[in-house]
């Protein structure tokens, strides 16, 4: 009896209240001063912090990274942030200026004809170690690309110098590349065919040269960190704490060290968090920060000056044409085609500035032989019709025989964005055609999996630009190229491309891929969805900043600190 | 007690290659592989990174070799960051990692204990009332919304300011780990709180409490010597495995403040199917769950001579 | 002598009348009637039996289908204005073009002169007509949901107009029923920019007469005529990113959250408690291998065994992938609430009354059961409230990276998810699921405190 009536009673003893406090208290007192210690140990261990946003007594700008860049030996090299820290610290035969025009870079001057290209190399161009930059540094480098062990996956960006494609695929040795360096200020290039756009190609960063003894030295660690790797572009890497940070500091030994103004470029912060980026620009730690459609009006009120820009790449639903796939019904390509609407998604779902409905594969940025190539041949019309893709859909039926379509696949990635569009589309054939769709959602390498697979009736894909020609877009959906993932099969297509690839007169190569965009379109082979642009907050007192869908991109080459109160 | 710590030691080598075994042949069996991009390539170029890699060669000969490499301490060369040896990236990144943790795992410990030990005492009085409730609602709030708002704080304050009190973001200094170590602790914290509340209620109520309240014991010495140091058991049981998943779990933590932490290869090493980064930080996070497990194991027969390390 | 009849008899001897007593109760019996004694339990039943009537019930009553998209009504706070007015279809428009006109060199650009909307602005587009600029390149149109004055912030870079000859602009892009002021710059061949030409449009919503009677806005289409208002469908609790109804997605996600949220951490504390008791109880070499293989087990990397299990499911793309989500979170979840109990039990197993027990030629399974499990409740409950959340989370997370279930079926971590990104802008996406699962988990707290209290072996009542 005592017993229970004990133990129900003092559970909260008053008693013991203010004494037990206190010694929590105490208990608190002792965690902080744990933690104080704890901490100031730590930060022994840790190094390092960043500056301000810039800085116009040192000349710095900070900056995030969205990663680490993955891979800085440029011959095998595939990403954007790679491609863009390469774009400051290397430079291949030829670059972009700031007006987006083509200009001398280790190269002086240039002929390009049908069969071959000449380039004529600086005296003054320089390593950061301060030898010259050598013809055989390009030949060195461009043997790498090609190389089967090396396994480059850019060797294709070669293929239009002869024997390449033969040395990548092992038929062939290494020598057998048609580059030479005739003496060390003169590269020869002789064409597998006409390559009337090679000048842009040289501007990519797997065309860049690499100087063969530092790359033999580093016993295959070439790019793999500050000290591993040799520049030659205005800046060069002074610390790179992996996955932390990334400091860009102006080389001395760049040729053309006049013209850089910007003394370093601190990529202080990796972070892939959209929201992160604007924080720390908010609280001027960083420069520049893209914005995304959730936080516009954020960045509305914060009353900041907003730029867009187009990065260029073209998105789209590629379509299965494997015949046994329901896809492959052309009736049924044209029903989901007659519904599409990009004007809708991008007004509606996407909502970001910069984005531009897609009417074709070829985006609007592409140069023709005079004007942009959109204008010399307009994308065919579109108007979203609901009646018509009814009727389409009545055929198809009827071509398969079947009561009733069974649910379609959409294959799709694990973005916010890719979620969004691809309930909006699931929405669309659902209401407008009654046709059901099954989300199959991915991470990134299940989905390439079943992209290469053909496991899908439609997938969401993009496309982005290598080079500054249409034909970075004409030949996707050639029969033979390996990322056409519906296994789209035309020979009339492949003849246009053909024809586009081979010939050296612009008129007739653009009018080649004018036919492409036009059967692109007829066959139903992809549902265009948008061209995309971003939209981004610089701080305003960086000047000079590029932004450009092909090339380097952000580009600081060119910017400069104006002083306080100028900007 | 030395020849309990070999014993156990042993046994969690065992553990560990047992971990490495299941991931090893796990990984293999999904379907991809590394060597998949963005950017398909011809089948020659395929078989050419496979060889590079070493992929061609049968799965129980890559085993071998995997293993081998592995008891010399070599976890291979990471796929997605190409140049960077698994070993490089483990050694970086995991000091990041372990001072992220080990800071939100001391926070988290003291709150839970001293709150958990607040709310029994004043059980069902407003205290008890204010501190559960906080508790629930750090329990149901994820943690990337505490990390979102911890940031967005950080900012408004530094704006309010008019200087950086506190670095929004990055990684460095003291002011940059306090954040984030804070909102990192804070759902260990709130369970820590409410293992300590429902440990500390029933110790209250014990024949051995009321013993020594019945010898005339002074309250403070009861709550020490007998309360808090029996209550705090299952705190300690959890405690190890919580050091071991906070200091790898710190992913979202890890990318709202862009910290150069090892969380985020945990994830994705997965997502990318980057074979040596999944196993070097399987075996890691294997290897550190298990000497956590056996350190508290340890701690526990230090702390309650009932336990026999045995 | 029957006068003489007595009525004695003996005396009963009334042994009750000194006891006080009462059927013997259980524990169980003992437990249920102080978990009924016990206000905050009862506030947490009737938590779950509105929660439960919420899941099931709520579809009956509010039939709204949470995969339909209203798109005229995206990321609507509840209570928004539903005004609409009707209009007539949506023609294209050929734009104004006027001769360019040539600049003086190195002077320069004036503001565009006029800047008036063409036509009624309406959400479906805002025509823009502004007067050329000697000497432009091309035109800039910003827009602002803010005055951009005085500092000039014009807002955002809503179109380049690059075409001199084109002096005119329709603005699509996610109009709202709002005031906007938009603003337009010439631009010389420098990219030099000129003062702005300033116009403010106050949109209003619109809908075609064909598109409302789809909505079941109106019977059928010949019902309403250009300029007549009607009101939008009602969403109680506003809409999402792509339109669809809040309160029926929470309806229909609760369904999702509930069922992974009970029953897998159920299903894992359930397995934590038989394992750790089992290993506990057995101690010495048993228990070492047992919890050796736990540490295993907790070692696995999730994701990649998650991708196997659905493999192994053989789940189809769209296919509700929820079983093998439950299988997977259970088959790896067990391990802690494993290592808690035999914690738990291990320091039990010395107790005195347990040796007593012993001693009194207990079993195995009356020792576990009555005396082991019983006591170890408090932590077991706090394992298991816990739980709760992480499962929902991991659930939107795994749903998220298309492991879970299928789009377009909500949940409620993955509402979270989606309204985190717009926070500040749309709260309401954030907070209806966030309450929703916080009041699910306070439910279960409250109800673990309930039952921890009935449950104490040492808190046993005494009426």
């Amino acid at each position: 009896m005592s017993d229970a009536a004990e133990s129900t009673s003092p559970v909260a003893a008053p008693r013991l209240d203010v004494s037990a406090l206190l010694q929590l208290l105490c208990i608190g007192g002792l965690g902080v001063a744990v933690l104080a210690v704890i901490l100031w140990v730590l930060a022994q261990w840790n190094e390092g912090g960043a500056g301000e946003a810039v800085d116009l007594a040192t000349g710095t700008v900070t900056l995030t990274l969205a990663q680490e860049p993955p891979q800085m030996d440029s011959t095998r090299g595939t990403d954007q942030v790679s491609f863009r820290i390469l774009g400051h610290v290397m430079e291949g035969l030829l670059r972009y200026d700031e007006n987006d025009g083509l200009v001398g870079a280790m190269a002086e001057r240039w002929r390009i004809d049908d069969q071959s290209a000449t380039f004529w190399l600086r005296p003054n161009a320089r390593w950061s170690n301060g030898e010259p930059v050598t013809a055989h540094d390009f030949v060195f480098a461009w043997r790498k690309v090609v190389e089967p062990a090396n396994a480059s996956q850019y060797a294709f960006i070669l293929y239009g110098i002869r024997n390449a494609e033969a040395v990548n695929n092992g038929e062939m040795p290494v020598e057998a590349l048609a580059v030479r360096a005739s003496d060390d200020r003169t590269l020869e290039v002789e064409f597998a065919r006409p390559v009337p756009y090679f000048d842009k190609l040289t501007a990519f960063a797997t065309y860049n040269p690499i100087n063969q003894a530092f790359y033999e030295s580093t016993d295959g660690r070439y790019g793999a960190d500050a000290d591993e790797l040799l520049y030659n572009g205005p800046f060069v890497i002074s610390r790179w704490v992996h996955g932390a940070s990334l400091r860009l500091e102006k080389n001395p030994a760049y040729w053309d060290a006049d013209r850089i103004q910007l003394n370093a470029i601190d990529h202080a912060y990796i972070t892939t968090d959209a929201n992160a980026v604007l924080n720390l620009f908010k609280d001027d730690k960083v420069a520049l920060a893209a914005l995304n459609a959730e936080n516009l009006e954020d960045a509305l009120q914060q009353r900041w000056e907003i730029n867009r820009f187009s990065t260029g790449s073209v998105y789209f639903l590629e379509l299965n044409h494997r015949p046994e796939r329901l896809t492959s019904n052309y009736h049924l390509r044209k029903a989901l085609q007659a519904v599409n609407d990009p004007a809708e998604l991008v007004y509606k779902i996407i909502k970001l500035p910069g984005n531009l409905p897609g009417n074709s594969l070829f985006p609007v940025w592409l140069k023709g032989v005079h004007g942009h190539f959109r204008q010399e041949h307009p994308a065919p019309a579109h108007t979203p019709d609901e009646a018509q893709g009814r009727r389409y859909l009545a055929r198809a039926l009827d071509e398969l025989g079947l009561e009733e379509l069974p649910p379609l696949v959409m294959l799709t990635g694990d973005s916010p964005s890719a979620n969004k569009q691809s309930e909006y589309y699931q929405n669309v054939f659902k209401q407008k055609l009654g046709i059901d769709v099954k989300i199959d959602r991915q991470i990134f390498k299940q989905r390439l999996e079943k992209m290469t697979a053909g496991d899908f009736d439609l997938v969401a894909a993009g496309w982005g630009p290598d080079y500054d020609d249409p034909m970075t877009f004409a030949d996707l959906f050639a029969s033979w190229n390996e990322n056409n993932r519906g296994r789209y099969s035309n020979p009339a297509l492949d003849a246009q491309v053909d024809i586009a690839r081979s010939s050296s007169d612009a008129r007739t190569r653009m009018g080649a891929m004018a036919e492409v965009q036009q059967m692109l379109y007829d066959d139903a082979v992809i549902l265009v969805q948008y061209e995309s642009g971003s939209v981004y907050v610089a701080h305003p007192r960086v000047q000079g900043l590029v932004r450009r869908v092909v090339g380097t991109d952000p580009d600081y080459t060119n910017a400069w600190i104006a002083p306080l109160g100028a900007g | 007690m030395l020849r309990y710590t070999v014993k156990r030691l042993i046994q969690g080598v065992v553990t560990v290659w047992f971990i490495a075994t299941a991931t090893f042949f796990a990984m293999h069996a999904v379907p991809g592989d590394p060597l998949t991009s963005d950017k398909a390539v011809s089948p020659e170029i395929r078989a050419n990174l496979e060889a590079r890699y070493g992929l061609d060669r049968p799965l129980v000969e890559q085993y071998w070799i995997y293993l081998t490499n592995m008891a010399s301490g070599d976890f291979g060369i990471s796929f997605t960051q190409q140049n960077r040896e698994v070993n490089d990236i483990i050694a970086e990144h995991f000091k990041v990692s372990a001072t992220l943790g080990i800071l939100a795992i001391v926070f988290a410990a003291f709150g839970g204990i001293l709150w958990g030990a607040v709310t029994a005492l004043y059980r069902n009085r407003a205290p008890d009332i204010v501190i559960v409730f906080l508790v629930i609602l750090g329990i149901s709030v994820p943690s990337f919304v505490f990390a979102a708002f911890g940031q967005l704080s950080v900012v408004k304050l530094n704006d309010w300011l008019g200087f950086t009190l506190v670095p929004v973001a990055g990684w460095g200094t003291v002011q940059h780990m306090i954040v984030p170590s804070l909102v990192l602790g804070l759902g260990t914290m709130a369970f820590l709180t409410r293992l300590m509340r429902s440990s500390m209620l029933e110790i209250v109520n014990a024949d051995f409490v009321r013993t020594a309240r019945a010898k005339g014991l002074p309250a403070t010495r009861i709550f020490r010597k007998h309360q808090l140091r029996n209550a705090i058991l299952p705190v300690i049981t959890v405690l190890g495995p919580s050091i071991a998943a906070i200091t790898t779990g710190g992913f979202v933590v890890e990318l709202v403040f862009a910290i150069p932490g090892l969380g985020r290869y945990f994830v994705q090493a997965v997502q990318q199917l980057d074979y040596t980064v999944i196993m070097g930080t399987t075996v890691l996070y294997g290897a550190f769950l298990v000497f956590m497990v056996i350190a508290v194991d340890i701690v526990y027969g230090l702390v309650d001579p009932r336990v026999r390390l045995d | 002598m029957a006068a003489a009849t007595l009525s004695f008899e003996p005396v009963r001897i009334e042994r009750d009348v000194e006891t006080v007593a009462r059927p013997s109760l259980s524990y169980w019996q003992d437990a249920w009637i102080r978990l009924k004694a016990n206000t905050r339990a009862l506030i947490s039943l009737y938590l779950v039996i509105g929660l439960l009537a919420f899941t099931l019930f709520g579809p009956l009553i509010w039939r709204v289908d949470p995969a339909v998209q209203d798109l005229d009504q995206i990321s609507v706070p509840p209570g928004a204005g539903r005004d609409v007015t009707v209009v007539n279809a949506y023609t294209p428009w050929q734009g104004v073009t006027a001769t360019p006109l040539p600049g003086e060199p190195g002077r320069t650009l004036a503001a565009p002169a006029v800047l008036a909307v063409v036509g009624e602005p309406t959400t479906r587009a805002v025509r823009l007509r502004w007067e050329p600029v000697p000497g432009a390149a091309s035109y800039r149109v910003f827009r602002n949901i803010f005055d951009p004055e005085p500092d000039g912030a014009l807002g955002l870079p809503i179109g380049d107009v690059l075409n001199p000859a084109n002096v005119s602009f329709e603005d699509r892009l996610d109009l709202k029923p709002l005031t906007y002021y938009y603003s337009v710059v010439a631009l010389d061949g420098s990219g030099a920019q000129s003062d702005r030409a300033a116009a403010t449009v106050a949109v209003t919503r619109v809908i075609t007469a064909a598109e409302a009677a789809q909505k079941g806005l109106i019977e059928q289409a010949s019902d309403a005529r250009p300029g007549d208002v009607l009101q939008l469908q009602v969403h109680p609790l506003g809409t999402d990113y792509l339109g669809r109804d809040m309160l029926a997605r929470l309806m229909h996600g609760a369904r999702v959250s509930l069922f992974i949220g009970i029953i897998a951490p159920f299903a894992y504390v359930m397995v934590g408690i038989l394992y750790g008791s089992v290993a506990g109880f057995m101690a010495g070499r048993a228990d070492q291998i047992l919890m050796r293989f736990a540490d295993f087990v907790v070692a696995l990397p999730f994701l990649l065994f998650m991708i196997l299990f659905r493999i192994l499911f053989n789940v189809q793309p769209g296919d509700d992938g929820i079983y093998p989500m439950m299988v997977a979170m259970i088959l790896l979840g067990w391990p802690a609430a494993a290592r808690l109990v035999r914690g738990q039990i291990l320091q039990i197993r010395e107790e005195g009354y347990i040796g007593a027990s012993r001693l009194l030629g207990a079993k195995t399974n009356y020792l576990v059961l009555r005396h082991m499990i019983p006591n170890t409740m408090g932590v077991i409950l706090v394992t298991l409230t816990f739980a709760v959340p992480s499962a929902i989370f991991t659930e939107a997370f795994l749903s998220f990276i298309g492991m879970g279930v299928a789009p377009p079926t909500p949940s409620w971590g993955s509402m979270c998810n989606e309204g985190l990104k717009t926070m500040l802008t749309t709260p309401h996406e954030l907070i209806a699921p966030a309450a929703l699962i916080s009041v699910t988990v306070l439910a279960f707290n409250l109800l673990g405190d309930g039952l921890r209290d009935a449950l104490d072996a040492r808190m046993r009542s005494t009426e």
